[in-house]
């Protein structure tokens, strides 16, 4: 199944993402293109190292120094109005953008938490930040919800960050997020520290709500296996580029580039026989010293003649017929244009 | 250098074993507490029976907040327990820091889940190693035994050669290395035992690999007694002898890796493997009303639920379920195969069950053959 394709929400193009200046600069992320469609899960895959968080801090304009965004654009199609380049914008404009479009999920975020203050003061806050004029009844009722459907009782509300586990803390997060019913919810690999019963009810809820409330999710995980279940598309990250995106389903039964059929790879199986795994040999490319042409050469077992010297470019391969799909191989050779 | 390569030891023996570990955490009073006079507490822990032994993998899983970290944390003994005991070779321990902590923590050896946290940023490699071989006595006399002993632990962990890593910094390596780096410096005691508290869950899917391979080799070569603990149900299939499933506090079931896996009895064990990634239903956005989930909530620990403490996710629930907590059962399958279900109760189903534990099988789908990795070949 194949989601219809809708307007599009967020149309980032052609983004470069270094941290550093000139010669020294490390080049984190290279001309990645990617549209997220309205009320469409795409997920980001890949390896650490790839690219990942800072192409979601690129795009939120939360780059640490000394990262900085070196090309490209990333335009925003608010529900009315005009779209516009969210690189573009002011401080002032950036702050109210933030609230009410996109909210973000950061990795680690379960260590983001205020120490000091209780849950319930946390999440009501962030109530508060988007519903000023709510009362606090209503604020009250809307955590213990939160807290529920992330899958937390509600006498848990009163507990400090430290007294609950990793797992808990992660969830309380992604409470937060969905306190501010944004139109974006950019989500940091998020679950990692999650059982996949956990995992399964969180992203549950989270595509119902989507459906209900209507915003789109840019989910980022290393972990393939439920991404591919949960997400409408799919774009594999490899040494900062996207070197593959398409369908859910279609990365699953049929992936084009050798890297995500690695990926794919590396899980222990729960079914069926039980087998060595051989994973994905070698280690992701250092980005101050990439290799030419396919950065993935080195550790490609298809390598052949071209791939040392000239870089694929990512795009519909010549040979592939149906939903819409790209992939930068020279197993899989793109015309320009 | 001391490190024992092969301890004479038998595999299959004893080292740790926790009796009826039980953990409360007292929560702050309210003050209708204060009038009932009951005193809240988060029920982390309940009974807990566990048995570690030498050059053997014990798995423990279960779902995010079920008290994993804390079974972890109570058999390093680093929180006082609320009852139960913990045996080391048979003999009761209960330490409290001072000298007694530091001969048991030589013993066993606890390696965190966060590799980013666990190492301090400002001092190198050689420093984290160096002190853990003093403090447990195993640096040797010479500066050149030290040297000798902190390149064997490097290269017990394929961090090799030794010098490329001995200088650096915990930030100038990547979270795989830096978690190999853990596991040198739980080794530099030359334990017994150790308890991984979620080793890979925090690194790539590429590099959890290496360090469960690592940990596997680790506890052939040294005869060594492995806790895994994971939420990650299929890598404790892939990498352990045994393993333990904890619910709410509770163990539900355990049994050798390939039965629980293959042949789950729990009803939550179940509907953990149940919700391992299925090809089949890759459709694009898989339907998030297949799975039980509406009454997917973990039930409060502060006042868990009487009787089973998953009986009201359970579709199994009996009335026997509500009141009366089930003991562990033999499933009879496998040798040492139980679970703490009424379902394998006999007399409880034929009074009460709405059908034999033979049709919870068929209820319950068997999962198909087909796996993630198979397919994408
Ligand atoms: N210091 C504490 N004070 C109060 N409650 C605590 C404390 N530490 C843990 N708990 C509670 O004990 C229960 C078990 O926590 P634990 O950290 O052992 O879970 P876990 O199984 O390791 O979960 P995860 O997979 O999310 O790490 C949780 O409900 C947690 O909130
Ligand atoms: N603050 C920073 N300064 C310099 N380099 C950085 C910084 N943050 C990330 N990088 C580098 O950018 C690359 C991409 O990192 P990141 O976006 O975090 O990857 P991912 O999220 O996919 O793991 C890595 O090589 C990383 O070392
Ligand atoms: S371009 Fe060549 S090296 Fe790169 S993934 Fe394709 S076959 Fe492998
Ligand atoms: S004891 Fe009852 S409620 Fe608990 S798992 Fe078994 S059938 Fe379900
Ligand atoms: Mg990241
Ligand atoms: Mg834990």
């Amino acid at each position: 199944m194949t989601r219809v394709l809708t307007r599009p929400l967020l149309e980032i193009k052609n983004l470069d993402v270094d941290y550093g200046l000139g010669d020294e600069a490390v080049k984190a992320v290279r001309d990645v293109s990617l549209t997220i469609h309205r009320g469409e899960v795409v997920g980001l895959a890949g390896e650490s190292g790839s690219g990942k968080s800072t192409l979601a801090y690129g795009v939120t304009r939360l780059l640490p120094p000394p990262g900085v965004v070196s090309n490209g654009s990333v335009v925003y199609h608010p529900p009315t109005g005009d779209p516009y380049d969210v690189l573009n914008l002011s401080h002032h404009e950036l702050r109210k953008y933030r609230w009410a479009e996109t909210s973000i999920v950061f990795q680690g975020a379960m260590n983001s938490l205020n120490p000091v203050h209780k849950v319930s003061v946390q999440l009501m806050d962030a109530i508060k930040a988007h519903e000023p004029t709510s009362s606090k009844a209503s604020r009250l009722a809307r955590a213990k919800e939160l807290l529920r459907l992330v899958g937390i009782a509600e006498d848990r509300l009163e507990a400090y960050p430290h007294q609950l586990s990793g797992g808990m803390r992660q969830r309380v997060m992604i409470g937060m997020a969905l306190a501010l019913e944004p139109q974006l919810v950019i989500m940091d690999e998020p679950t990692t520290a999650l059982d996949v019963v956990m995992q399964r009810q969180i992203l549950g809820q989270l595509v119902e709500l989507r459906e209900r409330l209507g915003f789109s999710v840019l989910f980022i995980t290393h972990d393939l296996s439920l991404l591919v279940e949960f997400s409408d598309r799919i774009a594999i990250m490899y040494g900062g580029r996207i070197v593959e995106e398409a369908p859910s389903a279609a990365i699953y039964r049929d992936p084009k580039h050798p890297y995500s059929e690695g990926l794919l790879r590396s899980f222990p199986a729960l079914r069926g026989a039980r087998r060595e795994l051989t994973g994905i040999p070698g280690s992701p490319p250092d980005l101050r010293g990439m290799p030419t042409g396919c950065s993935f050469h080195p550790r490609c077992p298809k390598a052949f003649e071209p791939c040392s010297t000239d870089l694929p470019i990512l795009g519909k391969p010549d040979d592939h017929v149906g939903e819409p799909r790209t992939v930068a191989c020279w197993l899989h050779p793109v015309t320009a244009g | 250098m001391t490190l024992s390569e092969s301890t004479a030891a038998p595999v299959g023996e004893v080292v740790l074993e926790a009796v009826g570990l039980t953990k409360h955490f007292p929560v702050r009073r309210r003050l209708s507490d204060l009038f009932s006079g009951t005193k809240a507490a988060v029920h982390a822990v309940d009974d807990v029976h566990l048995t570690l032994r030498r050059g053997r993998v014990t798995a423990l899983v279960g779902e995010s907040g079920s008290g994993k970290s804390t079974v972890a944390r109570l058999l390093a003994q680093l929180y006082p327990r609320t009852a139960g005991d913990i045996l080391l070779h048979g003999t009761s321990t209960k330490v409290h820091g001072g000298r007694r902590f530091r001969t048991y923590v030589k013993r066993v050896q606890l390696i965190f889940q966060d590799p980013f946290g666990s190492l301090n940023p400002v001092h190198t490699v050689r420093y984290h190693l160096t002190r853990a071989l003093k403090i447990h006595g195993n640096a040797g006399k010479t500066s050149a035994d030290l040297e000798a002993a902190l390149a064997n632990l490097l290269t017990r962990v394929s961090l090799t050669p030794p010098e490329r890593y001995i200088d650096k910094f915990p930030h100038e390596l990547s979270g795989g290395q830096r978690q190999r780096v853990a596991i040198a410096r739980a080794l530099g005691a030359d334990p017994e035992a150790l308890l991984a508290d979620e080793p890979v869950s925090m690194l790539d899917v590429s590099i959890r690999l290496g360090i469960l391979n690592l940990l596997k080799d680790l506890k052939d070569r040294l005869n060594l007694a492995i806790l895994y603990i994971t939420h990650d149900i299929a890598s404790a299939r892939y990498f352990a002898d045994e393993t333990m499933v904890m619910y709410a506090g509770r163990m539900v079931e355990g049994g050798d890796s390939e039965t629980v896996t293959q042949n789950p009895a729990h009803p939550y064990t179940r509907l953990l493997i149940e919700s391992a990634p299925d090809p089949d239903r890759i459709e694009g956005i898989a339907d998030p009303t297949v799975l039980d989930r509406g009454n997917g909530e973990p039930p409060s620990l502060i006042r868990p639920p009487a009787g089973c403490r998953f009986n009201p996710r359970c579709p199994h629930a009996m009335p026997r379920c509500k009141v009366d907590l089930p003991p562990r059962l033999e499933i009879g399958d496998r040798d040492g195969h139980w679970a703490a279900c009424w379902l394998y109760d006999a007399e409880t189903v034929a009074k009460e069950g709405i059908g034999s534990a033979a049709d919870v099988d068929s209820a319950i789908p068997t999962p198909p053959a087909l796996t993630l990795t198979e397919e994408a070949r």
